[in-house]
């Protein structure tokens, strides 16, 4: 059949895939931490129908060939690392972090995970856990009685317990870095995990070597530009209508013949 | 049977590949880089005996619309679009080096800097790697310089500079079947000093959307005056059977 159908597809088939990422973008606008995608698309591989350069006789040869594109395809939907937004939200558990790194959660089957949202709190035992329960590692216990938790920039978690002039320190808040971020596996929940691509995990006190500083009683914001994903969505829905109507040409095309003959 | 169904049939044939030209042009019309295909028909005459009447279509790719896509900008520090003229360097998987307008890069876990599909983006100095750095910075000719992780904010480091090349003739450029640009008798471009680079934008593709449609229109048209010739020869050789049938 018409190889036009299929490059056609092919349209269809990125756009449809880059209005995923523009969608899933748009409902994660307010969510923490969390880092927009990016899809990026190239051309298929060309077909040689007639080989340009090929003799056309023994002295002369054909001077352009015909080379048919078979359509495009999406390589790879990249996270984009910019830093959100810092959204003050006064409560002492939260954190954000202004720079480089990550929090290192470690995950019910023992894994470890690696998260940009800050916003922890505490479960029955008094350690700080991730919104869906996940420990902080290094792992930090408040003990009980706590009137107020307070987190250095540095990392530093002091608190001061009920009874006791002078605040304690019960721990320090480490941010782990890689090499290229955008290699990290993005499984869900604000959660990356380690990949080949990503490095190995490499893990410091915040604000050295080049690791980013804390803040506590802030939360990063999600780093999605609704207007830019609104001008998105525009491009992709009439490039979608376009190769539609390709496909539509087609099959006239192909109605015709069928009708005529 | 009379000839004429074959001249209809290869006019036929030949609209149905142009407009898989015009359909795959359409494809790519956000495709980073993506430059758009010309398409153009050519007689191809073959006289036998009698009158030279017998002339076939052939469709060609003449060439690439090399104009500028739109740019757009990303605000990525590994996103580079070139101004005006030029290519980047990249390297195929074969050694050699291929060119492209499509400056969407990453780093892989050695900081090695790639292009989306993991070809490894050219310097001066061969592949370009990267060390771990806070910032990238990458000058209007192509210089990456990077602050390296943990150190001061005066404290760049310089590491290559793209090989941003440009051909002498951009008619001896072609695009091979992976969609990346060579010079048609396969010597490396020359490197120019005077191609520049933007960087945190993209190029967008540089296909016309409006336009490709309209190709598409005229190949539908055209089509069906081809089936309308295939039917009238259809026609006439029935006619000449029952004529003899009588």
């Amino acid at each position: 059949m018409a190889s036009a159908l299929h490059i056609a597809r092919s349209g269809l088939d990125a756009q449809q895939t880059r209005m995923s990422v523009v969608a899933n973008n748009l409902a994660n606008v307010s969510t923490t931490g969390y880092k927009k995608g990016r899809p990026s698309f190239e051309d298929l591989l060309y077909e040689t129908v007639n080989q340009p350069g090929a003799n056309s006789s023994q002295n002369t040869e054909l001077p352009s060939g015909l080379m048919l594109g078979t359509g495009v395809r999406t390589v790879a939907t990249a996270k984009v690392f910019t830093q959100g937004t810092l959204v003050q939200t006064d409560s002492s558990l939260d954190m954000a972090i202004e720079g480089r790194g990550f929090f290192q959660v470690l995950m019910p089957d023992g894994s470890t995970a690696y998260t940009r949202d800050g916003s922890f709190s505490m479960n029955s035992q008094g350690q700080l856990v991730t919104a869906s329960g996940y420990q902080l590692d290094p792992a930090i216990t408040v003990p009980a009685e706590t009137l107020s938790v307070t987190l250095g920039s540095d990392g530093t978690v002091s608190a001061l317990v009920a009874g006791s002039a002078q605040p304690t320190q019960i721990g320090t808040v480490q941010l782990t870095d890689f090499i290229n971020p955008q290699g990290l596996q993005a499984i869900g929940q604000n959660l990356y995990k380690e990949t080949v691509s990503s490095g190995a995990p490499q893990q410091g006190t915040p604000g050295l070597n080049g690791l980013g500083l804390l803040v506590q009683g802030s939360l990063e914001g999600s780093n999605v530009n609704v207007v830019e994903e609104l001008v998105n969505m525009i491009e992709t829905q009439r490039s979608y209508e376009m190769n539609s109507k390709a496909i539509q040409t087609v099959d006239e095309m192909l109605q015709f013949v069928t009708q005529t003959l | 049977m009379d000839r004429m169904i074959f001249l209809a049939m290869s006019a036929a044939r030949q609209t149905m590949n142009g407009q898989a030209q015009a359909a795959n042009n359409l494809a790519n019309a956000n495709t980073t880089g993506f430059k758009a295909d010309f398409d153009a028909y050519r007689a191809m005459p073959l006289f036998g005996a009698g009158h030279p009447t017998r002339v076939f279509a052939l469709a060609e790719r003449p060439g690439v619309d090399f104009s500028t896509g739109t740019i757009e900008m990303t605000g990525n520090d590994l996103d580079v679009a070139l101004n005006g003229e030029g290519f980047i360097a990249v390297q195929a998987p074969d050694g050699s080096e291929v060119y492209t307008r499509a400056g969407e890069f990453r780093i892989d876990a050695n900081g090695q800097l790639l292009t989306m599909d993991g070809l490894p983006v050219l310097g001066n100095g061969g592949p370009i790697a990267l060390p771990p750095s806070q910032a990238v910075v990458i000058g209007t000719d192509g210089t990456i310089s990077t602050r390296p992780i943990g150190q001061e904010a005066n404290t760049l480091a310089q590491i290559d500079r793209l090989r941003l090349v440009r051909p002498l003739d951009l008619a001896q450029v072609v695009k091979g079947a992976d969609g990346l640009f060579r010079q048609k008798d396969g010597t490396p471009m020359p490197i120019d000093a005077a191609v520049t680079v933007t960087q945190g934008a993209l190029e967008r593709s540089n296909v016309n959307p409006v336009g490709e449609m309209i190709t598409m229109i005229e190949n539908a048209r055209q089509y069906e005056m081809a089936v309308k010739a295939m039917d009238t020869a259809q026609t006439l050789d029935a006619e000449g059977a029952r004529v003899l049938r009588l």
